[in-house]
This record gives structure tokens, sequence and C-alpha cells, in this order.
């Protein structure tokens, strides 16, 4: 299903960032193009200047234990004049910060700040990097692998809760 | 760009005549905030001067819970997230999943999706109507918007046994035929909603008390919209003309004819014009619709047990709140490797804090009534 991608877009990409530009492949006709996390504020920034790509739709992550960096920070761009999609995806290491896009998007803010709360990833330079839908002093993070379905911070619910078990 | 948080707001004591300024906790129980929303007001006097807010009251982990279903039984969680609007999450989920496994939907099962979505629009739309009047103070509106809304409910319920939580869709296509007498009941309702919009428009549009609540209220530069990411209504209310329908068409839209309105100063107001349009825009689709639906069959060639090709797609679709998106990763197996769900609710929320900045406690009700939103998918 997936296929090296070459548009013109692509070949603008690679001529401005070299080596920053990791990969670009088409999966179900979707265009994805993986970029080095160092960079991403500076590419994110020419897109949405030079390429039109003025909504950030969504900012997620995606938790691959096994592999040596391993998350994937996901975002999803749209641009109103080309009327086109494009997903920018860069790798993390456990502990690794990536550069934040709240500058660029101000949507990021939030979106973030749920990644953060969900996966853990600290994102440089974000205005107020801290939970958003879990309470503050949770233990964890939900939405990483190794985190059970049935698994929960025992002893916050305990605390604040006054219950053994939220199940 | 505005800042969200109430400590990073404080560089300048903003005060009048000295007077302190006051932090005000609006809900979690307020009945304004429809759901469980807290929202905490930095206050100089009546004025607000920031807001911060607090969700997160109704999180139920629907990711997590995805990854551990299989991409059939994970359905119905969809359905529990905006509520008032469970057909399109619906329909939203099922197209995603559709690219995935690169199938498409029957051109039958297209149209009636379609029909469902529209109905389904102008019941989220008459809701919010109803209730964002009965916040600003005009009692009379949600009696009338309930009214038709029951009919709508009464459709879905003949449709799929169930009025609010549907699960009326199925990957590949439907899993009811259309009942005998489908097109009648929505050509029926839709005749008789022409008039009920004016007569919705009769109580409010030219009020003067409306019109003194709305106008000027929460005004959403375009700029500024796109910027906070904000979609549906809001971003058109604004006056950017985008709609995924038009701009990306799903479903069976490409084949009706139908206009975006959009608003100009992208104030409640404006806001409260644009929905009311599309009520009337979605009763033309579904007209349009009835007349010819295609014969053949429900459902296309889907194996009992799902199991799409390793990889990625990104699918949204024009929800009653804006651009419902999701995002499904699999991994070969039969479970989802990652769902991610972009709720329009959670994104155009984002958009309230610099929107409320300057306005007064009271106005602070209409501004969340005219986002628009439902907390059940802010916090999924």
């Amino acid at each position: 299903m997936q296929t090296p991608l070459n548009n013109e877009l692509v070949t603008r990409l690679r001529a401005k960032f070299g080596a920053g530009i990791l990969e670009a492949i088409e999966d179900r006709k979707q265009a994805i193009v993986l970029v080095e996390s160092g960079r991403l504020a500076e590419i994110a920034l020419y897109l949405r200047d030079e390429e039109k790509f003025d909504l950030l739709s969504d900012l997620t992550a995606v938790d691959w234990p096994k592999r040596e960096k391993r998350f994937d920070i996901v975002l999803n761009l749209y641009s109103f004049p080309k009327n086109e999609r494009l997903r920018i995806k860069t790798h993390a290491a456990e502990g690794e910060q990536v550069p934040s896009s709240f500058g660029v998007w101000p949507t990021a803010n939030w979106l973030e700040r749920e990644v953060f709360d969900m996966f853990g990833i600290v994102f440089s330079g974000h205005p107020d990097l801290k939970r958003i839908l879990l309470p503050d002093g949770w233990q964890g993070y939900p939405l990483r692998k190794d985190y059970d379905i049935i698994q929960q911070d025992t002893a916050w619910v305990r605390e604040n809760l006054g219950i053994e078990s939220g199940q | 760009m505005a800042k969200s948080t109430i400590a990073e707001t404080g560089e300048k004591p903003h005060t009048l005549l000295g007077a302190d300024e006051l932090i005000l906790n609006m809900g979690p129980q307020h009945p304004s905030t429809h759901g469980v929303l807290r929202v905490k007001l930095k206050l100089d006097g009546e004025r607000v001067i920031g807001s911060e807010c607090m969700i997160g009251y109704l999180h139920r982990g629907v990711e997590k819970i995805a990854e551990n279903r299989s991409y059939q039984q994970f359905a119905p969680y969809v359905d529990r997230m905006d509520y008032v609007a469970a057909v399109s999450n619906g329909l939203g989920y099922c197209e995603a999943v559709e690219k995935l496994l690169v199938v498409e939907a029957p051109p039958r099962a297209k149209v009636i999706r379609t029909i469902l979505t529209e109905l389904q629009r102008i019941a989220s739309h008459l809701l919010w109507l109803g209730t964002h009047a009965l916040d600003i103070g005009a009692l009379t509106p949600v009696f009338y918007c309930f009214r038709e809304r029951e009919e709508i409910l009464k459709i879905f319920e003949k449709y799929c046994g169930a009025r609010l939580t549907t699960h009326a869709f199925r990957i590949g296509g439907l899993q009811y035929e259309a009942y005998d007498t489908l097109e009648k009941d929505v050509e029926r309702f839709c005749k008789a909603f022409e008039s009920r919009i004016t007569q919705y428009e009769d109580l409010l549009t030219q009020n003067r008390i409306w019109l003194g609540r709305t106008k000027g209220v929460g005004i959403l530069k375009p700029a500024e919209a796109i910027a906070l990411g904000a979609t549906g209504p809001v971003l058109r209310g604004s006056g950017v003309k985008w709609d995924i329908r038009k701009a990306m068409p799903y479903a069976a839209y490409d084949q009706y004819k139908f206009e975006i309105p959009t608003g100009t100063t992208g104030d409640t107001y404006d806001r409260y014009l644009v929905r009311m349009e599309e009520m009337r825009q979605s009763r033309l689709i579904c007209l349009q619709a009835i007349e010819n639906i295609p014969a053949g069959p429900i459902m296309a060639k889907v194996g009992k047990v799902l199991k799409p090709p390793p990889g990625e797609v990104y699918h949204s679709i024009e929800a009653p709140k804006g651009e419902l998106g999701y995002y499904v990763v699999s991994d070969g197996t039969v479970q989802p490797y990652r769902v991610r769900i972009r709720p329009p609710s959670f994104v155009n929320l984002e958009s309230f804090d610099s929107m409320v900045r300057g306005h007064l406690v009271a106005d602070v009700v209409a501004i969340i009534g005219t986002l628009d939103i439902v907390l059940g998918e802010v916090d999924r």
C-alpha cells in the first residue's frame, strides 16, 4: 500500500531542507512526509508560509515501543488555496523533546497538551505544557502501548475518590 | 496570539478604580455549560479579562478502547462521543475504515447515509438552537425545536431501532435496508420543516433582545479562526467559505446542489444565521436525495473479519460541529493499532479564550452556546 512519493512539493522540500526530509511516501493516495524532529518547527513554518498549509487539522502521536525511537508525532495539515492535505511525521525517542508547533499554528496548544497527557512527549517551546484531560497529579501515560487497558493510577484514585478502584 | 492560562495573563494588573481582580469558577455543574465544562474566569468587575477551560470530566479513553476492540466492535463507541450527532460520528468512522480497507460502499448505501446524516445535522442544529436560545433567555424556541427534532428521531427509530446512539451504519455499507416509507417520512418532514424554520426566525432573527445579546459578541476574525483551527459553522461564521462536503466530497454529496452559507463579522449572530441557513440547505439535500435512491446492494464485499493491510489513513467529514477526523493506523491485525479522533468541539473550544476577552460574564453563556460544544466529544 505504501509507495515512494515524488511530487513537486516533495522536490521543493528536498531542495530546501536536504537531509531534514527523511522519507516521502504515499499511502492510499495520501501524502506522508517524514522529517527530522529537530527541524520540525522550521519545516512547519515553511509549509505554512510558502506552501500555504494554513490549517493544522490535527496533531497526534503513535507509540511503537519496539522501535528505537518509539514515538511518531503526526501532523495533519490542510491547505485552503490548494484544497490539499499533507501529513508530516517525525520520530522521537522516549524523553526526547520535540519542537512545539504552537508558534506556527496556535491550535497546536491544546493538541500538544493532549499528546503530552496521553504519551508523555515533551514539546519544547510550548507556552503551558500540562495535562489537559487527565487530572494534574495522575501518574502514567495511558495511550502508550505498555499501559494496560485496565491500568489506572490507584494511588490517585484512592486519595481523591476514596475508593479502591475506578473499574 | 492570546495566551490561554490565567497565570500568564497577569503581566500587567488590569484593574479599574483599584478594584481587585476576581477569579470566578463557572461549572462544572453550571446549566449553561451543557455537560461538565469548567471555566475559570478572571474578572475585572463584570468584564472578563482572561479565561481557562478545564476539561476532561467525561474522559473515557475512547482511543484506548479502540486499540482493544476489533474494527466492527469499536463502531458503537463513536456514537457516544458527540451523542447528539451519532449518525455523523458513525459515518466518519465507517468511511475511514473503508478507506483503510480500500473498499467503497455501494451507491444505494451512500445515498441513504447522506439522507440520514443530513437529518442528523438538522437535529443537532435544532438542539443547539433550542438550548442556545434558552441560555440567553428565550424560552419558547426550545419547545418548537424539540418538536421537530422528535420527528427526526422517530425516523431514526424506524430505521434502526435507536433514537440517540443509533449505530446506523456498518463498515462497508448499511446493516438495514431502508424501511418502506422512509422516503415518504423524510419528504413529509422536509415539506413541513420549511415553515418551521420561518417560525424560529420569527421568534429570534429580528428580536431586539436576541440582537442585543448576540450582535458583536464573541467576534472571531477569519485569520484568527484559521490559526486556532476552528472549523464548521464557527469558521464559516467568520466568513471562510469552507465545507468538507464541497471541498473533498464524501458519501453522495457530490451529486447534490447546495450552498455554503457564510457570515461577515464572525460574531454570535452570524454563527446563528449560518446554522439556520445550514438547516435549510440540509433540507434541500434531503429532498434531492429521496427523489432518486438508486437500487442495488447495501453492503460492499467485506469479510466477516476485517484485517486492513498495514498502513494508515486520515479521513474527515463535515460533522454538524465542524471537521470530524479519524486517523486510523493498521498493523494488519483485526484490531486497529491506533485510532485518533479529531473532535471538532475540542478544537473549536480552543477559540473560547480569545472570543470571551473583554465581554461581560453574561456573554460567556452566549459564547459557550455559539461554539456548540458537546462535552462527550471534547473529552472522549
